[in-house]
């Protein structure tokens, strides 16, 4: 492909801009993007890269999926909206995890290489019972990794675990 | 406590110690907090972020650190102050030029700070010199733990701690290690480094972090995953595997350069002396690019015995050069201090007054003679 400006040297840098919804691509040399004064960044960061995403998405349709309304739905605790996340990259309070959290599922495991679940620190403050919601979380996740990865012997011993920690957790439940 | 009285020196972890010094600058664990019961800070009114701030303010001033604290009200610092906070990595450059209420809790000897309402409503870190990540790791949860039980945080049990933007969401750790690779610049090797790194979903970033330029070969090097994988792991690869094996490249291009590409080992080496020694207006950008030159060759002197006519003439520069300035010939402590000390802020607030870049520049090339040429 030819550069655009020059019409002589071979295009190496394709750019393109979206602007009030229009795409438009430019195919240029290096020379003339120069000259043009395009830097070219070898780095993005992540935050300019997951806003770019954001903004290159055609459709709340591709990037949320068919069932989800996309931008009409606000927090009630912070009134913020997922247009508003498109702008800006972060959100407006934790609840917008729980409200948004479909939507927002596909970015994360864009994000994290696929994980959906904390894996790590708790606070020493969280109560047993919530521990042990995050035990089972992590337990399930351990269940579809075995299962994907046709691991069936440790499938069956992640599934008697899953039951035993769930009739301990009911057993907690009803105790309460 | 003054800022002059941190500008005047360099901060422990740029001393030049700690394990693979001569490659590893520093290391460094920060984590994201926000309180439970606020919205994030974007949604938030500036008497809600004041709030924010005078309640973790209290929190973290009456830790018990080991070293005297201190508060700094970013908002009504001046730029200078602000920069020169920059260029120390006390702060982020977000936190620097940032809006609203703010501030930030550093320690005196520097390896630790907390900056309140960044992007999250905390940002605690631990700085070390050298490859260190277990011991900030640490440290710095030791920490965590003390402000915990004096505040909640947002926590979920499917996302772990909740961070304004997605990407920092479930253990909200960013582990950074501030690299020298001048000798895989150098070879031209650099860019399969990126490419290493981004095929491993890591960041590599500039010397001051997000959106900054690579100046002076210095890298920082850092996890982007934050969920779904626990703080260990990823402080356990960091040190055991991917650190470890950058500096074997580096190292191999260092050998390299010495068996095979002497002329331009030299060449760098002899022009960075000749320029620094002599020059009357130097910028920070090429202060940054040649000193690296002159680290390159001072550590393949130190840490390989390396000998070639460039790195032996090293040997003969100034015996007094600079204050740390011990042994043999120039030493690394005294680059380190020239890199940091000849930045625009550290330069200004030293000199007691804001200049302009003419003037920067001829100060900065007037220090750098100085250390170089004294006792010649």
């Amino acid at each position: 492909m030819q550069c655009q400006i020059c019409n002589k040297n071979d295009a190496t840098i394709h750019l393109t801009e979206i602007a009030d919804g229009v795409r438009a691509e430019m195919h240029i040399c290096e020379h003339c993007a120069q000259e043009q004064g395009i830097a070219v960044k070898s780095q993005i960061p992540l935050n300019e890269l997951l806003s770019s995403l954001l903004a290159v998405q055609p459709s709340d349709e591709e990037l949320f999926g068919p069932d989800e309304k996309g931008d009409s739905t606000s927090c009630p605790h912070c009134g913020f909206t997922l247009e508003q996340f498109r702008k800006e990259a972060v959100l407006g309070c934790p609840y917008d995890y729980e409200i948004f959290e479909k939507p927002l599922r596909r970015l994360i495991q864009k994000a994290h290489n696929g994980k959906t679940t904390h894996c790590g620190k708790i606070p020493s403050k969280t109560s047993t019972g919530t521990k042990k919601q995050i035990k089972l979380i992590t337990l399930k996740q351990q269940l579809e990794a075995a299962v994907q990865s046709e691991d069936y012997e440790m499938a069956a011993q992640l599934r008697d675990k899953i039951k035993k920690y769930e009739t301990k957790k009911n057993e907690v439940d009803r105790s309460q | 406590m003054k800022l002059t009285d941190l500008s005047s020196d360099i901060n422990e972890w740029f001393s030049g110690s700690g394990p693979l010094a001569d490659i590893v600058i520093s290391s460094r664990i920060r984590l994201a907090r926000n309180l439970a019961g606020y919205k994030f800070l974007n949604r938030c009114s500036t008497d809600e972020k004041s709030e924010i701030l005078k309640k973790l303010r209290d929190v973290l001033m009456s830790l018990d650190l080991g070293d005297k604290i201190f508060y700094i009200s970013v908002d009504k610092a001046p730029p200078l102050n602000r920069h020169f906070l920059m260029e120390r990595h006390l702060i982020s450059r977000h936190h620097a030029f940032g809006k609203g209420p703010r501030g930030v809790v550093i320690a005196q000897k520097e390896f630790f700070t907390a900056m309140i309402n960044e992007e999250d409503h905390l940002r605690i870190q631990v700085l070390k010199g050298g490859l260190q990540l277990s011991k900030c790791a640490e440290q710095i949860n030791h920490i965590d733990d003390m402000i915990e039980k004096k505040v909640s945080f947002a926590f979920s049990p499917r996302y772990g701690y909740l961070t304004a933007c997605p990407t920092n969401l479930g253990t909200a750790i960013r582990v950074s290690v501030m690299l020298h690779l001048p000798a895989l610049k150098i070879t031209g090797q650099i860019e399969k480094f990126f490419n290493a790194a981004k095929d491993m979903s890591l960041a590599v970033r500039g010397l001051f972090g997000e959106g900054t330029e690579a100046a002076g070969d210095f890298y920082q090097i850092s996890n982007q995953v934050t969920l779904g994988v626990s703080e260990d792991d990823i402080i356990t690869e960091f040190e055991k595997s991917i650190i470890p094996e950058i500096v074997e490249y580096e190292n191999a291009a260092r050998s390299q350069l010495l068996s095979e590409q002497m002329d331009l080992l030299d060449d760098k080496i002899s022009r960075a002396v000749a320029l620094l020694r002599n020059a009357h207006l130097i910028s920070s950008q090429e202060a940054l690019f040649l000193l690296s030159h002159l680290r390159l060759g001072l550590n393949m002197r130190e840490s390989m015995g390396a000998s070639s006519p460039a790195i032996d003439t090293l040997g003969t520069l100034s015996k007094q050069s600079g204050r740390k300035g011990k042994g043999d010939g120039l030493s690394i402590a005294t680059i380190n201090r020239l890199f940091m000390l000849t930045l625009p802020a550290h330069l200004q607030l030293n000199y007691g007054k804001t200049l302009d870049a003419t003037h920067r520049d001829a100060l900065r090339a007037q220090i750098i003679r100085s250390a170089l040429n004294q006792g010649l």
